[in-house]
């Protein structure tokens, strides 16, 4: 602590660095690698690592599974999105958590009696085919590197947040750099026990800032009460003191109130290319029902997406057996839904007491640092309260992107050495050379997604995270509900509906934001000027703009019905052994089929 | 393939895999049935009755009440009830098959 306050003066001069919220950064940043590197050194296998996971607790594993789930977008991009955008907001932290009462409801249960312990490795299983395990991993690239821009932007907005003055890129690579390598050393494996610390970092991070912060200027329903809603002449509280809206800022109503500049947003951009008298019939007529398209589309990309996550499935089988898997998911519901309460709690403060953030739309000045930024409050009249608190919930930010980060690197790393190095390129290839392999593919892997990482600055972080999960839905999840219930699925029909519906999201997903950054007013927007006469053409449709922005109500059902087609029409091919396949899919463990069906496999030679 | 000795004829069984399957889906649906009425109800009930979903309560809109905060508890009910009722299906399966009836 001494040491702290001693080089405390040092930091002042250089820069403005505030010391506790350096402080409490570099020391989450030291543990976590630190934690990383000493259990890497406790269990060096992957088969180590899910051994070890049995022997741990069903509340243990439920923080671990909950701190792996929580990343950037959660712990910053909700309040930074609930305060820019309002209510329609708030369908994100739902179905993030939602979501996961999906994938309990369909497809846990069964994908851990069938033994994959990944989504690819159910590709291959269920339909005797590597070719489609090939096909399979592809997605865990697409996925995962639209779920590492959010991640990395986070970075960068919570860099330069605690470094006033350096450039968002700097952080980005930073952090990343970090991360990275600290990944091919063969730190940061997903250990039970970083991931279980990490829950309760950011649960920490998130709930004792705020508690303070709502003790001196008023409680959640105080704040909400201040803005007036449809129908309320003037806002119904006196008792928070509110500082006036900036100009950029979206009005009380609109903000307070569903279908509000999120999802509106398309029609109101086309409303304003026409010609003033237009307007308001145009309005009238358009506004409210495609904002509840783009709503319902938003709720099934992110219902079914997270099903879909390449992460997320591996750690059901963390548990012993099948009692003990569904005991833990019902704990995991009940800590990320009590996490999910908070971040729209920031949003809401800071839209009343930091309206300032709302003139840097979406750049690292944006809404997405309200949570970094809002116990600063606290200095004014409390000194060092503000600070420490900051500081606090810096090194919650820093524990949720660099979990996600690292974890997702992790599964990334492993497709691409183990699949496409290892059975692709050089099948013959020695365990040596394997080795080498994960740790140059580590290193590309962590470079593009810092590259990527550098182009999304004004992209806001739970907006990408969103397209993660769109493309997710349209690909992994069609592909694991429709091979868990049908029997009658095949390869062929799998793969093109999957890769058709996947592709999709993605080009959909891409052109979006391409057409986004256009418009930005910084570097990026010449970058991509060339996509600006596609703002045009969304202003000229906006039905097509959220459709693209917004691709699940299509791409999900396109994926399904094709899967459901092509399976019918190539149904010879239908694996010879599907009905074996699904009672080992569906029927209770007890009875001992999985035993069964390998000692079947191996008998038969394979 | 050689035949392990007690309850192989009725877990082989086509109609013992369409009874388990058929379970299993109705538990399921019923689940998702009821979580989704409410998560897709609500953009219904903004959309057709914005003014009863802006009424005030303890600060909050309903609306936003509904959504931020009350979603959580109902998505733990119905996880909870799911949980129970899938863990009683099993033992109810294993208990079966290990009296030998026919599911037929």
């Amino acid at each position: 602590m001494s040491a702290i306050l001693g080089i405390s003066p040092l930091f002042a001069l250089i820069g403005g660095v505030d010391p506790w919220i350096f402080a409490f950064s570099f020391v989450t940043v030291v543990v976590t690698i630190g934690m990383g590197f000493w259990s890497a050194k406790q269990s060096k296998t992957a088969s180590d690592f899910f051994v070890a996971g049995r022997s741990v607790s069903v509340g243990w594993n439920a923080s671990a599974i909950s701190g792996e789930y929580l990343s950037a977008a959660s712990f910053m991009g909700v309040a930074g999105m609930v305060m820019s955008s309002g209510y329609d907001a708030l369908w994100y932290p739902v179905c993030y958590a939602c979501g996961y009462l999906f994938l309990l409801l369909f497809i846990a249960g069964p994908l851990r009696r069938f033994g994959a312990y990944t989504i690819p490795d159910f590709a291959e299983g269920r339909f005797d085919s590597p070719l489609f395990r090939k096909i399979a991993v592809c997605f865990v690239l697409f996925i995962g590197f639209f779920y590492t821009m959010p991640q990395m932007k986070g970075a960068g907005v919570t860099l330069a947040y605690i470094f006033p003055g350096i450039p968002y890129w700097a952080g980005v690579v930073l952090v990343g750099a970090v991360i990275t390598f600290n990944v091919a050393l063969g730190g940061m494996k997903g250990i039970t026990l970083v991931q279980a610390f990490q829950y309760w970092a950011k649960m920490f991070a998130i709930s004792v800032p705020i508690f303070v912060v709502m003790a001196v200027f008023g409680f959640y329903n105080g704040h909400l009460s201040a803005n007036a809603a449809p129908g309320e002449k003037a806002a119904p509280s006196a008792e928070v003191q509110r500082k006036a809206l900036v100009e950029k800022a979206p009005k009380d109503t609109a903000w307070i109130a569903p279908f509000g500049p999120l999802t509106t947003k398309a029609v109101n951009a086309a409303a304003a290319a026409l010609p003033e008298g237009e307007r308001k019939a145009y309005l009238e007529e358009h506004q409210k029902p495609y904002s509840l398209l783009y709503t319902y589309s938003l709720i099934i990309a992110l219902v079914c997406g997270t099903a879909g996550l390449p992460h997320i499935l591996v750690r059901f089988y963390t548990n012993p057996d099948g009692v003990a898997a569904k005991r833990t998911t019902m704990w995991v519901m009940i800590l990320i839904g009590i996490f999910y309460v908070f971040p729209p709690v920031f949003g809401v403060i800071g839209r009343n007491l930091m309206p300032e953030l709302y003139t840097g739309l979406a750049g690292i000045k944006g809404t997405d640092q309200v949570v970094l930024k809002l116990p600063t409050l606290l200095s004014e009249k409390y000194g060092l309260l503000g600070s420490i608190l900051s500081g606090i919930t810096c090194a919650g930010a820093f524990a949720a992107f660099m979990s996600t980060f690292s974890g997702l690197l992790v599964s990334m790393t492993g497709a691409l050495a183990h699949d496409v190095y290892g059975r692709i390129l050089r099948p013959q290839s020695k365990q040596q050379e394997r080795l080498v392999a994960f740790k140059v593919a580590a290193v590309v892997v962590g470079g593009v997604a810092i590259i990527l990482g550098c182009f999304v600055e004004p992209l806001e972080i739970n907006f990408m995270v969103g397209q993660a999960f769109a493309i997710a839905a349209a690909s992994y999840f069609p592909l694991l509900f429709m091979s868990v219930w049908w029997r009658g699925m095949t390869m062929k029909g799998a793969a093109t509906g999957m890769l058709t519906g996947g592709l999709c999201a993605l080009i959909a997903a891409a052109l979006t934001n391409f057409s986004t950054l256009s418009l930005d007013k910084g570097p990026m927007g010449q970058v991509f000027a060339s996509f600006k006469p596609l703002n045009d053409f969304w202003a000229a449709h906006p039905l097509l703009r959220i459709l693209c922005e917004q691709p699940a109500i299509w791409t999900v059902p396109l994926a399904i019905t094709l899967m459901v087609i092509i399976s019918k029409a190539t149904s010879r091919d239908v694996p010879s052994d599907a009905r074996m396949k699904m009672l080992v899919l569906h029927a209770p463990e007890k009875l001992g089929l999985k035993q069964e069906y390998i000692q079947d496999h191996q008998g038969a030679g394979h | 393939m050689p035949l392990p000795p007690t309850h192989d004829n009725v877990v082989h069984s086509e109609a013992f895999l369409r009874t388990l399957m058929r379970r299993q889906l109705v538990l399921s649906v019923s689940c998702a049935a009821t979580f989704l009425i409410a998560l897709l109800g609500m953009p219904l009930l903004n959309y057709f009755a914005p003014a009863a979903m802006s009424v005030r309560v303890g600060g909050f809109t309903l609306s936003w009440l509904v959504l931020g905060v009350l979603f959580f508890p109902f998505v733990w009910v119905i996880s909870f009830i799911f949980i129970k009722r899938s863990i009683a299906l099993e033992e109810d399966e294993v208990r079966q098959v290990k009296e030998g009836k026919d599911h037929s």
